[in-house]
């Protein structure tokens, strides 16, 4: 209460004494404003660039600018927000500002060739939480930040390999809804329900992920009422908080749900502070509808024609797993008359190769199903490898479901040639080059299993050296992938920082 | 009569023997190790040796070459076999040609001039009748015997030649071999192993959990996260079915995607085989096993049981008698088997 009043308001007194001097220099020196907004928008450090205002163009990077960041390190959520607020007043007034500025010629010329540099500068991203498990003071603030919002923090479950000590290890046997009290008053019920489904693998799949996200947040958007002296767009965006850490505890989120999730955010933000409530939540229905429809529908629809180009009579198709765009690309083309059979391979412990013989046999397609052990055993009378992404990664690399990198490798060494079919809201800006520094742990009790009669792993945890490892994803270099088809058309796996440039700059 | 006795005697244990190795074959996964089916096989052909009637080295040559064609009959995968066969086949030559006094061990068709020469004059050759060719032909036979008790310790012996500490050391199933040679360096080593569980059958499990008695740390994999993992490996060891003429290998399901990928990250191939293993074959024949029951009966479905590794992907092999590159493994078959006796 008083404390926190007093704290904050001494902390609003020092940052526009800050300010005020860093005009004074600014004035002497003469830099163009978008330097001023960067540095306002980097003391808060959002996690998610999706807090940004819609006037920078270039992604706002988190300058760790050594004045700024103890201020930031210290002050506690609430006034945060408050001051974020405050920020986004003048923000708006200097932008104002910036069109007639703009109008007066040079500025404007001079201002967007320095817009691009903005990017080339060295920037410093947030290292997102679950990947830090190994860190306890990052486990600690975590823990802080979910109790504020009152979300369960979940624990890990059973040894961890040592390599992945960094990485979180739930166990499907305790969700974390059981940790919630009833009834349920910060987080939402539907998404109560969606985090279960997610955490016990009932909706899986980076398609049936997001999609299932998106019907849960028009649900909240439906319930949701402006409480007096709030705003929509950002009272809303604060409401959504809790709910995302609810469900990355239940699981990490995709590459896909992250993408998502900041184009919603930004929708939000967007709407304007006039705007009536019933009108409000109807233009936010209607994005996320259209989301839904051209990013995955009509995106999938679009990958089926370019490639059922590539799909000749008489081949011979390999597929991985369960890849939603892969089955109805598949399913599309036998639709259109192709003759041609299709290879399922499938690995343990998820089995998912299963659900994808059972989509396409009931189609009529001829199929052949084997495990991935055998991969080399049927490679030779492969023609085309075509397989489904997760996510594709800025620097090339396809990050799928396990086994995938397998897949390519061995095709590769086959002269098989491999085809990835990703929709482009799955692209996303991270680099990676390995499988371990950002990945997920299923439950390593998926791996026991009884064979003739004895289960040899029953009691994996009483052994003291044994360890299971059940990964989720692994990244598949770009040489062992031909093509990658999108609804943009086909590019090569190298062309994907091209592709999220163009997204950018569209935004 | 006594004779008569023996010879029922005998041909009931080749029976037995001869069913033993058609159950083997039907369960899934060999319900024994391949050194006590060449230790039994050597030792049935001792007793053939020592029980069956023939009165020259041609005779016996052709009683063991029958009875081999029927063993090898029964269970074609079992390599080990075949190979016993034809070890004693050769000790036979050898001994044959020793108590003719003439020194057969140098004429090993060095030159084309042998070849010319020799061509036709090694088929009479065999039906001299030598009253101790059968006391020396069970005595080398014994010999054999020890030399194949022998190989899990000879191999292991030379662990500590290959591991260095905090190493990690991928494998695939479950190989005795690879599994004795692991212990025994955890002896005096530290180090990390990971097992690929190899499904269906996942032999893995009992690898790890055997290894996790010596206390060595061990991770189990499923094999999808093979090359996942491989960028973090040091070496993989494995054992195998069977070496092939050319250096190749004939290993259980997954190792030659484990083989790709070590190549892909330039991680040394070390094999952990016994000679027994070594087979004068070319032709590889994988054998199909319809393992699973699925819903749809319009689904074909394939387990193969083998893998062919071709010869370029391994970097070593460790047998009892040392270590060996791959392109050597033709020189070490010339001497272990003699050319006639590749087909039986």
């Amino acid at each position: 209460g008083e404390g926190k009043e007093l704290t904050k308001e001494e902390k609003q007194r020092l940052r526009k004494e800050k300010k005020q001097h860093k005009k004074n220099k600014k004035d002497d020196r003469g830099p163009p404003e978008k330097e001023k907004e960067k540095e306002k928008a980097s003391v808060p450090a959002p996690s998610k660039p999706a807090t940004q205002s819609p006037a920078h163009k270039a992604p706002v990077p988190v300058n760790a600018s050594a004045s700024e960041s103890p201020v930031a390190a210290e002050k506690p959520a609430k006034s945060k927000a408050e001051l974020r607020a405050e920020r986004r007043a003048r923000q708006d007034s200097e932008r104002a500002s910036k069109q007639g500025k703009k109008e007066g010629g040079q500025q404007s010329t001079s201002s967007k060739p320095k817009a691009t540099p903005n990017e080339l500068q060295p920037v410093v991203k947030r290292l997102p939480d679950h990947v830090q498990v190994d860190d306890p003071v990052a486990l600690k603030k975590l823990a802080k930040k979910l109790e504020r919002q009152q979300v369960p923090l979940r624990s890990d479950y059973g040894y961890k390999v040592s390599l992945f000590s960094h990485l979180h290890q739930y166990s499907r046997k305790n969700p974390p809804t059981q940790q919630i009290s009833i009834p349920v008053t910060v987080i939402h019920p539907s998404i109560v329900r969606l985090g279960l489904q997610y955490s016990q693998g009932i909706i899986a799949g980076s398609n049936a992920r997001s999609v299932a996200l998106l019907h849960a947040f028009k649900q909240v958007i439906q319930d949701y009422s402006t409480p007096p002296n709030e705003e929509l767009s950002r009272d809303l965006v604060n409401k959504l908080s809790p709910y995302i850490s609810f469900l990355s505890q239940c699981r990490p989120l995709s590459a896909s749900m992250g993408n998502a999730i900041k184009y919603i955010k930004k929708e939000i933000s967007n709407i304007p502070s006039q705007c009536k409530e019933e009108e409000a939540k109807r233009i936010l229905q209607e994005c996320i509808d259209s989301y839904i429809n051209e990013k995955i529908i009509l995106a999938s629809e679009a990958i089926s024609k370019y490639a059922i180009e590539k799909i000749s009579d008489g081949d011979v198709i390999l597929v991985y797993g369960c890849s939603s765009l892969v089955n109805h690309i598949l399913c599309e083309a036998f639709e259109k008359q192709r003759k041609f059979r299709v290879i399922v391979v499938d690995s343990r412990p998820r089995l998912e190769g299963r659900e994808a013989l059972r989509r396409l046999v009931k189609k009529g397609i001829r199929c052949t199903y084997v495990l991935i052990s055998a991969l080399s055993y049927i490679l030779p009378e492969v023609s085309k490898v075509f397989l489904g992404a997760h996510a594709l990664l800025a620097n090339g690399y396809v990050m799928s479901r396990v086994g995938t990198s397998q897949i390519a490798l061995v095709a590769k060494a086959y002269n098989v040639p491999v085809l990835v079919c990703c929709e482009t809201y799955k692209f996303c800006e991270r680099v990676q080059t390995d499988s371990f520094v950002s990945n997920e742990l299923d439950d390593p009790d998926d791996l026991i299993v009884t064979r003739n009669g004895k289960t040899h792993l029953e009691n994996w945890q009483t052994v003291k050296s044994l360890g299971l490892l059940n990964l989720v994803y692994d990244v598949t270099p770009p040489d062992f992938v031909d093509l990658v088809i999108t609804d943009l058309g086909m590019i090569p796996c190298t062309s994907v920082p091209v592709v999220l440039r163009v997204k950018n700059v569209d935004q | 009569m006594p004779g008569a006795d023996k010879e029922t005697d005998l041909s009931e244990r080749i029976e037995s023997f001869l069913s033993e190795l058609k159950r083997c074959g039907s369960g899934a996964g060999s319900l024994r190790g391949s050194a006590e089916t060449a230790r039994e096989t050597t030792a049935l052909l001792r007793r053939i040796t020592a029980q069956a009637r023939w009165g020259n080295a041609g005779e016996l040559m052709e009683i063991i070459r029958k009875e081999g064609r029927r063993m090898t009959a029964a269970q074609p995968s079992e390599t080990t076999v075949g190979n016993m066969i034809r070890r004693v086949l050769k000790i036979i030559r050898e001994e044959y040609a020793r108590s003719r006094g003439s020194s057969e061990e140098t004429d090993q068709q060095e030159s084309l001039h042998k070849l010319l020469t020799s061509g036709g004059s090694s088929e009479d050759n065999f039906r001299q009748h030598f009253t101790h060719l059968k006391a020396n032909v069970i005595e080398a036979i014994n010999e054999l015997l020890t030399e194949l008790e022998g190989t899990t310790d000879n191999i292991s012996m030379q662990a500590l030649e290959h591991i260095h500490s905090n190493e990690v050391i991928m494998t695939i199933g479950r190989s005795r071999t690879v599994e004795a040679f692991l212990k025994d360096a955890a002896r005096k080593r530290k180090f990390h192993v990971i097992v690929a569980e190899c499904a269906p059958f996942c032999q893995g499990h009992e690898m790890a959990t055997s290894l996790c008695k010596e206390d060595i740390e061990t991770t189990v994999i499923p094999d999808a996260a093979i090359f996942a993992v491989m960028s973090r490996v040091n070496k993989v060891i494995i054992g195998t079915q069977t070496v092939l003429a050319n250096g190749g290998l004939r290993a259980v399901n997954g190792t030659h995607t484990l083989a790709l990928a070590a190549k892909h990250h330039s991680t040394p191939l070390i094999v952990c085989a016994p000679m027994f293993k070594l087979s004068p074959q070319l032709v590889i024949l994988l054998y199909k096993n319809y393992f699973f029951v699925l819903i749809l009966s319009k689904v074909n479905a394939h387990c193969p049981v083998f893998d062919y590794v071709p010869p370029e992907l391994i970097t070593l092999f460790i047998s009892n008698i040392g270590g060996n590159a791959p392109s050597y493994i033709y020189r070490l078959m010339s001497e272990l088997y003699h050319p006639e006796d590749h087909e039986l």
